[in-house]
């Protein structure tokens, strides 16, 4: 039995290590990381869980199979999908995030369940339960060859999209007066308030940053899954919510991290689990989850004691 | 140069009147105390003028046009800086953040440079220690930074609630004479304040308040009257 489990440790352990698997992984925890920072700045901004973030990216992949089914150039797409996210991320901080401001979390969480379930209901609607399909940028999935490991092109193309946003975003945040105003008001909102930092400006511009992610990871994730179905991004919503709790929400940089960890730990099982148990990759993923927050309910990354009691 | 006017001024919490009938005029140039006992509505009337707690009744005028019914942040803009009771300062960002963030109280960001050093020379700390974080501030230099970055966003009224308050008497002197240098600028103070003998001397007239109403009004004459200032805070 001991030699059994050590034998299965040592081949997952084995796979893990693959370079592309390594690769792959980390492609997939760089996608992941956006939609945390997406989650991340609007949770910081309004304390607001925006469980509806999925729902973006779905509307972001539809929009792509639209343009994509009707042969519309590539770039067209694109500005579609960033078109309706950013839209549809306005229309939600206008009608739902600001008249909930300074309301307890969870009103503010069902809030955004019941615009999950709208927007979902819609997408059931007008496109079906077999959705489309967005196949205009199919061909980043082909593999170019690094030192002797095959990399799908469009791992590459997920790193580095991550890679500048996340420096982007950091020198908004650092060096202009609206990044401060987002910090202070994340820090400290009713005084940023008394200073005269303008809450709605301040919200809207958290909503589009978080919403131009949204589009950008519809497009990253539309080329390796094309078929777009009502329930497109849940899933993984779910996943990068966990991996931001994990991490430690108090914090951009914690709640990105803790993104990009579940992303890259769900990569890693996705290529070393044998196929017969692939089913159970979201078990073993939340049960990692229980673990880590019983050890660290504050979160993984975080300081000290936050802002979690501990009941 | 602009007027604070509080005109019969009524909040309530929870149908409890906290201010009652209140009228205060503080003109530029001038600094208006406000004394009293612990819940005696002073606090409260300064969150009233901000737009923190809704007025029941009355006005609050700014030159004329009313703040009722505005958001805080819409009161900042329009010229109203508050130094908050305990700083609230942001304590995980640099001195210099928090400077900077006083700039969001006015339209635009032109001249910054000129206000950080005008402040600079009024609170050297704040110009020696822009770097450091304003959490690792001893007591005194925080109050120092606060009353700075309210000064950064160029108020025409400047409201002050307790800024003395827990502070070395060394720096209560450096709180209290640079209020006097900055009304000689031109802006009009109101200060909030337990040290009532201080207040009554430094301010151009002092109310006192109890029970949310206004009971009394000293000069910088009575500051000496040590019967009438005891009287006050027994009436």
């Amino acid at each position: 039995m001991g030699w059994i489990i050590a034998s299965g440790l040592g081949n997952f352990v084995h796979d893990a290590l693959d370079p592309q698997v390594q690769v792959d992984s980390i492609g997939l925890g760089a996608v992941f990381a956006l939609m945390a920072v997406g989650i991340g700045l609007v949770f910081g901004v309004m304390r607001l869980v925006n469980f509806a973030y999925g729902q973006l990216i779905m509307a972001g992949a539809f929009a792509l199979a639209f343009a994509s089914e009707r042969g519309w150039p590539v770039g067209v797409g694109i500005a579609l999908c960033f078109v309706v996210v950013l839209a549809l991320s306005l229309a939600m901080e206008s009608a739902v995030f600001r008249p909930l401001r300074g309301q307890s979390a969870a009103v503010m969480l069902i809030a955004t369940f019941a615009v999950s379930f709208l927007l979902q209901s819609i997408a059931l609607l007008w496109f079906g339960p077999l959705g489309k399909t967005a196949t205009s940028l199919v061909d980043l999935n082909r593999p170019i060859s690094i030192a002797g490991t095959e990399v799908r092109k469009i791992t590459i193309v997920a790193i580095v999209t991550a890679a500048i946003c996340l420096v982007l975003l950091v020198l908004l945040l650092n060096r202009t007066s609206i990044g401060l105003h987002m910090r202070a008001t994340a820090l400290d909102a009713s005084t940023a308030r008394l200073l005269g930092v303008r809450a709605n400006m301040v919200s809207v511009v958290s909503v589009v940053i978080a919403g131009a992610l949204a589009a950008l990871v519809a497009v990253l994730f539309t080329v390796q899954y094309p078929t777009v179905t009502p329930t497109y991004a849940l899933q993984e919503t779910i996943l990068v919510l966990a991996g931001v709790v994990v991490g430690g929400m108090s914090r951009l940089v914690s709640a990105t991290l803790g993104g990009f960890l579940i992303g890259y730990v769900s990569g890693l099982l996705g290529g070393a689990l044998p196929s017969s148990q692939s089913q159970y990759l979201p078990s073993f993923l939340f049960g990692l989850v229980i673990l880590v927050l019983l050890v660290r309910p504050d979160g993984l990354f975080t300081r000290g004691r936050g802002l979690v009691e501990r009941v | 140069m602009s007027t604070l006017e509080l005109r019969d001024v009524e909040v309530a919490y929870g149908g409890v009147p906290a201010v009652r009938g209140l009228s205060i005029t503080v003109s530029a140039g001038e600094i208006v105390g406000l004394i009293g006992p612990n819940g005696a509505g002073k606090s409260t009337t300064l969150h009233a003028i901000m737009g923190l707690v809704p007025l029941r009744g009355g006005d609050v005028l700014l030159d004329g046009v009313s703040l009722r019914g505005r958001p805080p942040e819409a009161v900042a803009r329009s010229g109203v800086a508050l130094v908050p009771e305990g700083r609230r300062l942001f304590g995980e960002l640099t001195v210099e953040e928090n400077l900077r963030l006083g700039l969001a109280g006015r339209s635009g960001g032109e001249g910054a440079e000129d206000d950080f050093a005008t402040v600079g020379e009024l609170f050297p700390i704040v110009a020696d220690f822009k770097d450091r974080h304003a959490g690792s501030l001893s007591g005194g230099q925080q109050q120092q930074l606060a009353i700075a970055r309210a000064l950064v966003a160029r108020p025409s009224v400047l409201l002050l609630d307790e800024p003395s308050l827990g502070l070395a008497p060394t720096v209560v002197d450096l709180v209290f004479s640079t209020l006097a240098t900055i009304r000689d600028r031109g802006l009009g103070i109101l200060l909030v304040e337990q040290r009532a003998q201080r207040t009554v001397a430094l301010a151009d007239r002092t109310h006192v308040l109890a029970n949310g109403e206004l009971r009394l009004t000293l000069t910088p004459d009575d500051a000496a009257d040590t019967e009438k200032m005891v009287a006050a805070y027994l009436s």
